[in-house]
């Protein structure tokens, strides 16, 4: 069943494979089963959202997906190379070259500028120099909407203009896939909108983007839903209809004091 | 990540924590400071040891009775009366590597002139003396050959006894006379000053008279206390000795099996002696002040670690964007290489301060070039040998739960 829905939305390269991917913790005498066999492939372009309650196996999922961890068996290929038998300092490359992190509390560097934050990932990529980094950067920035911010500090800004920050860091290394943790989960309503608007227009740009969530309102907006429950795949729908974030802001009643 | 951005961040994690970096940096300072203030001393101080003996003369062999004897061994009269004018004539004929001879006698006493009297010491020697001590004449001239031979009372005198017995060091005191032990002297001459030794004895608090004068008119003795010799060269010092010893051996007709009932010593040994002693003090106090160093290194330790987990989330992030174990450990090496050096840098100019004050309160000191170099050398092994525990610390986190660590 899960096959037929991804191929339905075959329009391109598969970026992200997992086979059958298993991953158990010891705990004590223990054995915890986190993930118990997940299959699926996300293609380029697709905006997927993961989600799951607390205990369901998602934060263990991001792991794989993000390569700072490895399954216990089974395969996981990202952008075509096998990961699993990898070891902890050529993730650490696959990880700097294909994947952005975008996190829930932001975690940027204290006391450091909005564009040496992005800079942060092509400070561990030997091909870039300082002016490419920094050009790099501010065109990250630029492309969330702070192109006028760079030299402010990341105590300066707001919870949003953090996570603006903190998704130019991820886009600034072009990413092959963009790996958002609860991004919206420290902002207000408002502010996650605009994130939203933010990820939608990113999506829209051919960006593959993964949300990882527990709020059931984010999948509305994503392209793709996968569900995860007690370590398995309890569905897995393609949304064919994706509402517009851009849409739900402009309803938002406008903020009272400002 | 190169090291120009590893040096960045390391800059910038030290400033942003700069009281902090500087308590951690103040236990290398005082390190650093006390190991170059300590070398300063023992350094200065054997130079200057160096230089007095130097200035006494470093060819400069001395001729005792009596075997070498060492701790409490009574010694036996007999042995102390073994030198004899018979060694020191056959010294003179036979020497080929010693240059000036000369006997002493010594006897201490009052020097009386009318109502002043001071207590000295009067050396009988021969007119060699004054060329193997390097003693210069001010005023008036050395006694003669003549006088030797004639067991004249004529003296030469150091300025400090022209300053007890005539007012000051320039009053005029040639041809005056002295009373040594009830014996009169004229005085023929004036040494030029010498000043305090090193043992802070007054070198210019002495009568020089001829050595047949004081063994027969003064002490009525046949033996001397000593001879001083000097070698052609300092070089040639050890050949002087072995000469002096196939002299003296053969005068005194000792058997092959005999051991020597003389002793010759160098002033080349005693200067050797001399700084062998305070080598040995300055590594006493260099040590204890390394120390300090060693206690300065778990300071940068501790503060690291603390650092290490203050940055628990700092690290997770920088590892999954990318930053390898090794970039992580060499972040943090660095940062705490740069603390302890920075503390050396600081600690040598502080150390220098310091021997400028104690040169201010008399201590001999002189920074050798060496002791700064290897300030720093300690000071890098210090930063990577205690910062690599809180490194491989880092770099060993799980980027997992180092990212979600609050």
């Amino acid at each position: 069943m899960a096959d037929n829905t991804q191929n339905t939305t075959a329009n391109g390269r598969v970026v992200i494979e997992l086979q059958n991917v298993r991953r158990d913790f010891r705990v004590g005498d223990e054995t915890v089963h986190a993930l118990r066999g997940v299959s699926f492939k996300i293609f380029e372009g697709e905006f997927v959202t993961i989600m799951g309650t607390s205990g369901s196996g998602k934060s263990t999922l991001l792991n794989q997906l993000g390569c700072l961890d490895t399954p216990t068996s089974g395969e996981y290929i990202l952008d075509g190379v096998a990961v699993r038998s990898m070891s902890k300092n050529q993730r650490a490359r696959l990880r700097n070259r294909k994947i952005g992190f975008v996190f829930q509390n932001y975690n940027l560097l204290p006391k450091t500028t909005a564009v040496e934050n992005v800079e942060l990932p092509l400070m561990y990529n030997n091909k870039y120099n300082a002016a490419q980094r920094r050009e790099a950067a501010i065109n990250a920035l630029n492309a969330v909407g702070l192109g006028d911010r760079l030299d402010h500090k990341s105590n300066q800004m707001s919870g949003g203009q953090m996570q603006r920050v903190a998704i130019a860091r991820a886009l600034v290394n072009d990413p092959a896939v963009i790996l958002a943790d609860e991004a919206t989960g420290n902002l207000d309503t408002r502010t996650s909108f605009e994130m939203l608007v933010l990820f939608q227009r990113l999506h829209a740009e051919g960006r593959t983007i993964i949300f990882v969530t527990h709020n059931p309102e984010i999948a509305q907006y994503s392209s793709r839903n996968i569900m995860l429950r007690d370590g398995k795949i309890r569905e897995d729908v393609i949304n064919t209809s994706p509402l517009s974030a851009a849409e739900a802001l402009a309803a938002l009643p406008k903020p009272q004091d400002d | 990540m190169n090291f120009i951005n590893l040096f960045k961040v390391a800059l910038r994690a030290i400033a942003s924590n700069k009281f902090r970096s500087f308590l951690s940096m103040l236990g290398i300072i005082i390190g650093v400071a006390a190991v170059i203030i300590m070398m300063a001393i023992g350094q200065g101080s054997k130079e200057s040891v160096r230089a007095n003996i130097a200035q006494m003369g470093t060819n400069i062999i001395m001729i005792r009775p009596g075997a070498d004897q060492r701790g409490g061994v009574r010694l036996d009269p007999s042995s102390m009366q073994t030198l004899k004018v018979e060694d020191y004539e056959a010294i003179l004929a036979d020497k080929r590597f010693v240059t000036s001879v000369s006997p002493e006698v010594s006897a201490s006493g009052q020097v009386i002139y009318g109502a002043k009297n001071t207590s000295s010491q009067m050396y009988g020697e021969s007119l060699d003396y004054f060329d193997i001590k390097m003693w210069e004449i001010s005023r008036g001239e050395t006694f003669t050959e003549d006088d030797i031979r004639k067991n004249a009372k004529v003296c030469v005198v150091g300025t400090t006894i022209v300053k007890e017995l005539f007012g000051d060091e320039s009053a005029d005191c040639l041809g005056k006379t002295v009373r040594f032990k009830s014996i009169p002297f004229r005085i023929v001459g004036v040494l030029k000053s010498k000043g305090y030794n090193n043992w802070g004895m007054d070198q210019d608090n002495v009568l020089i008279a001829p050595y047949t004068t004081v063994m027969k008119r003064l002490l009525a003795q046949t033996f001397f206390s000593s001879i001083n010799c000097s070698a052609v060269t300092e070089e040639l010092t050890d050949q002087a000795i072995d000469e002096l010893t196939t002299i003296l051996r053969t005068t005194h007709k000792l058997k092959s099996t005999d051991d020597d009932n003389f002793t010759i010593r160098s002033q080349q040994e005693m200067m050797e002696t001399m700084s062998s002693t305070m080598d040995t003090i300055t590594v006493i106090l260099v040590v204890a002040a390394a120390f300090s160093l060693l206690v300065a290194g778990i300071g940068i330790m501790n503060i690291m670690l603390v650092s290490v987990t203050e940055r628990t989330k700092e690290i997770g992030l920088r590892m999954s964007v990318g930053a390898r174990s090794i970039d992580i450990s060499n972040q943090f090496l660095i940062e705490s290489v740069m603390i302890s050096l920075t503390g050396g840098v600081l600690g040598v100019i502080v150390g220098w301060l310091g021997t400028l004050l104690c040169q201010q309160f008399g201590f001999p000191t002189s920074i050798p070039l060496w002791s700064i170099f290897v300030s720093f050398a300690v000071c890098t092994v210090i930063g990577v040998g205690f910062g690599y525990i809180p490194a491989s610390k880092a770099a060993g986190l799980d980027p997992i739960e180092a990212i979600r660590y609050e």
